[in-house]
């Protein structure tokens, strides 16, 4: 039996455009960028696609990407296809608006899971790049049932357990599970795989599975909002640098050292 | 859960000792306790956690669980999942504040899920509408380029808090607190993960964390090589030195090393940074430094927008020249 693996996978604003671009709908309570920025996955999501990818490379696997949101650009999402991920399965609902609110993000996606027959093992980013909530991933384990092993930086599988390489603040942990398991990911895994050319051809042909909420039998308490958003701003900067001017740059660097000495800094 | 009432605090406890962390929390508890006037407890997991507890009574705490069970000795997710769990059942507090740290990066979004209820995640300051008793979180989101304030709908509100986000109180050794021991049951068969090895990478010289002075390089420096330079910058100074995540991911330096949202979060006296171009990624974990010093050759950088003092030029010459003008300037 090849080993079933899952990626949850997340859409989301770039996080690199430029600082200028991004700006808040202040009644709408959002974040909104021109149309000129196309929306990327999650960058830590496709270093989960990479573990994921970096699995099947030396065994029998299969890798399912699942994704939730109101709305998905699929040339966008299918990266994780081109890059050489077997399926695409897509979440897609207006109700989904409400996309603070993990609990009803995480029952959406373990429903999902579950329908889908559930994995052997299920790997996500560690964070999504835009509320920086790292807290999805927890809450399909907890809901789930199964281990779960956050900020892998390495992640192996034996034929009945994950060893994962743990980063902690000052070096990393190697921590082991039975499957079935969930893992979370970070950049430490190293840069993700570029799409080839086949890879990119086969990925146009394959067509996602898409579902909507209905598709999932989810009860009514678990779609209650669990968090309000009050507000949404952008905050105030209000430092005014003092730049050091001499009369080359090794003068600057003497009267900044001078600076900081007369601010008694250092 | 209908008269649920209090604050609880999940503690930390550090070789016997009260960690920061939880003094912290206490801060941020007591003020939102005063106001609703209600009382701050704060849980202590493990054994031996006696000095702890008093501790947290003389930082802020009014009533100090010790929640016990030989398997709570050192930490494990599942069985001090289980242990809190079995608290606040037994004590349903209106409010639980947590500390992001390394530990309750996991506890706290995986305890909520437990509990069935909402979760402000990674706050830089709580406080209370006493209308409704609600309690509102400002939280960073969007790598800090943007700040959502929210409040939780179910109860307990939970709340995780980023470390040094709050200032301890003074200790006072004349406050009075209750002492309640909590022993709880725990099946040793739901740990579901097991640690083989730790390995530990250490940054050389000055801990990064408690470093008054921290000196940090970016993709700008090229290479690994002038990371000596800052090191040697720094321990004329007894500084500490840290990167930006691009000279990390370039496999320069560590990422112990690493300042930022998903690095370490300092609040050194002065941050000094050489080559980085202050992504709001990087400054989410630097921003509470007192003062940011920025040497960078291009003006337009973000960094100059927090920073108190600048350089705009080439940090292969400035920081010779800034470097061997401590040098002079501290020896006498
Ligand atoms: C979810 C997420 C989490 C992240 N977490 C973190 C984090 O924890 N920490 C972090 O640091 N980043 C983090 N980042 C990345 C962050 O967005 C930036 O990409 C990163 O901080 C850039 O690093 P840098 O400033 O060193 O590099 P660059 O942005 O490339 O800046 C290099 C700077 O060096 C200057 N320079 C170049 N040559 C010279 C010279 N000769 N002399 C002087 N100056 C020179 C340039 O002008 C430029 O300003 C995260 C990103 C995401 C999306
Ligand atoms: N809507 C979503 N669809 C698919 N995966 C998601 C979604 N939201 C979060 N995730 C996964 O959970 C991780 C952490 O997200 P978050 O908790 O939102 O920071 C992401 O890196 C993804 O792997």
């Amino acid at each position: 039996m090849p080993l079933k693996i899952g990626v949850l996978a997340k859409q989301v604003i770039d996080p690199d455009m430029p600082t200028a671009a991004f700006s808040i709908d202040a009644t709408a309570k959002e974040v909104t960028v021109p149309s000129t920025i196309p929306p990327v996955v999650n960058g830590f999501d496709e270093n989960a696609v990479e573990a994921a990818l970096q699995i099947k490379d030396s065994q029998e696997a299969t890798v399912t990407v699942i994704s939730s949101g109101p709305s998905f650009a699929l040339d966008v999402m299918k990266k994780p296809l081109s890059m050489g991920a077997d399926e695409l399965v897509l979440i897609q609902d207006d109700g989904f608006k409400n996309t603070i609110d993990s609990f009803f993000t995480a029952r959406l996606l373990s429903s999902a899971i579950e329908k889908l027959g559930g994995f052997d093992l299920i790997i996500c980013g560690r964070q999504a790049s835009d509320w920086d909530n790292a807290q999805v991933p927890l809450g399909v384990a907890e809901l789930l049932g199964v281990a779960c092993i956050s900020l892998g930086r390495k992640v192996d599988v034996t034929p009945n357990s994950v060893i994962v390489e743990k980063i902690i603040p000052d070096g990393y942990e190697v921590v082991e599970a039975d499957l079935p398991a969930l893992v979370t990911v970070s950049n430490e895994l190293g840069q993700p795989r570029y799409p080839t050319l086949r890879g990119i051809m086969a990925a146009t042909r394959k067509k996602p599975t898409i579902w909507s909420a209905s598709d999932l039998d989810l009860d009514a308490a678990s779609l209650e909002p669990r968090l309000k958003l009050h507000d949404l701003f952008v905050p105030e900067r209000d430092q005014i640098c003092e730049i050091i001017e001499g009369d080359d740059d090794a003068d600057s660097a003497r009267l900044l050292a001078l600076k900081l000495r007369e601010a008694k800094l250092i | 859960m209908a008269d649920a009432a209090g604050i609880l605090i999940v503690g930390d406890v550090i070789d016997g000792q009260l960690g920061s962390t939880s003094k912290e929390l206490l801060a941020a508890g007591r003020q939102i306790a005063n106001n609703l006037n209600e009382s701050v407890s704060i849980a202590l997991l493990g054994s031996s956690t006696e000095t702890a507890g008093t501790q947290a009574i003389e930082s802020g705490a009014d009533i100090v669980y010790l929640v016990n069970n030989p398997a709570l000795e050192s930490y494990h997710i599942d069985f001090h999942l289980a242990a809190l769990k079995s608290l606040v059942d037994e004590i349903s507090p209106r409010i639980i504040l947590m500390g992001r740290t390394a530990e309750g990066r996991e506890l706290a979004p995986r305890l909520a899920f437990r509990l069935g209820v909402g979760l402000a995640q990674d706050c830089l300051e709580v406080s209370i509408d006493t209308s409704n008793q609600t309690l509102l979180a400002n939280r960073p989101v969007y790598g800090g380029s943007a700040v959502a304030v929210v409040s939780c709908e179910q109860t307990p509100q939970i709340a995780a808090i980023r470390p040094k986000a709050y200032e301890p109180l003074e200790t006072d050794s004349n406050r009075s607190g209750e002492t309640v021991s909590f022993p709880v049951e725990l099946d040793t068969s739901i740990a579901k993960t097991k640690v083989t090895n730790v390995v530990k990478e250490e940054s050389e010289g000055v801990k990064l964390e408690d470093a008054r002075i921290v000196i940090a390089g970016g993709r700008g420096l090229g290479g690994p090589e002038p990371f000596s330079d800052l090191q040697n910058l720094a321990d004329i100074l007894g500084a500490g030195v840290g990167a930006s995540r691009a000279a990390v991911d370039s496999g320069w330096v560590p990422y112990s090393y690493q300042v930022g949202l998903t690095g370490k979060t300092i609040t050194p006296e002065i941050y000094i940074t050489v080559a980085i171009s202050g992504a709001s990624q990087h400054m989410a974990g630097c921003s509470g430094s007192k003062v940011i010093v920025a040497i960078n050759k291009d003006s337009e950088a973000n960094i100059f927008k927090d920073a108190k003092y600048g350089v705009v030029g080439d940090w292969e010459t400035i920081l010779p020249a800034f470097t061997e003008t401590v040098r002079e300037l501290t020896q006498d």
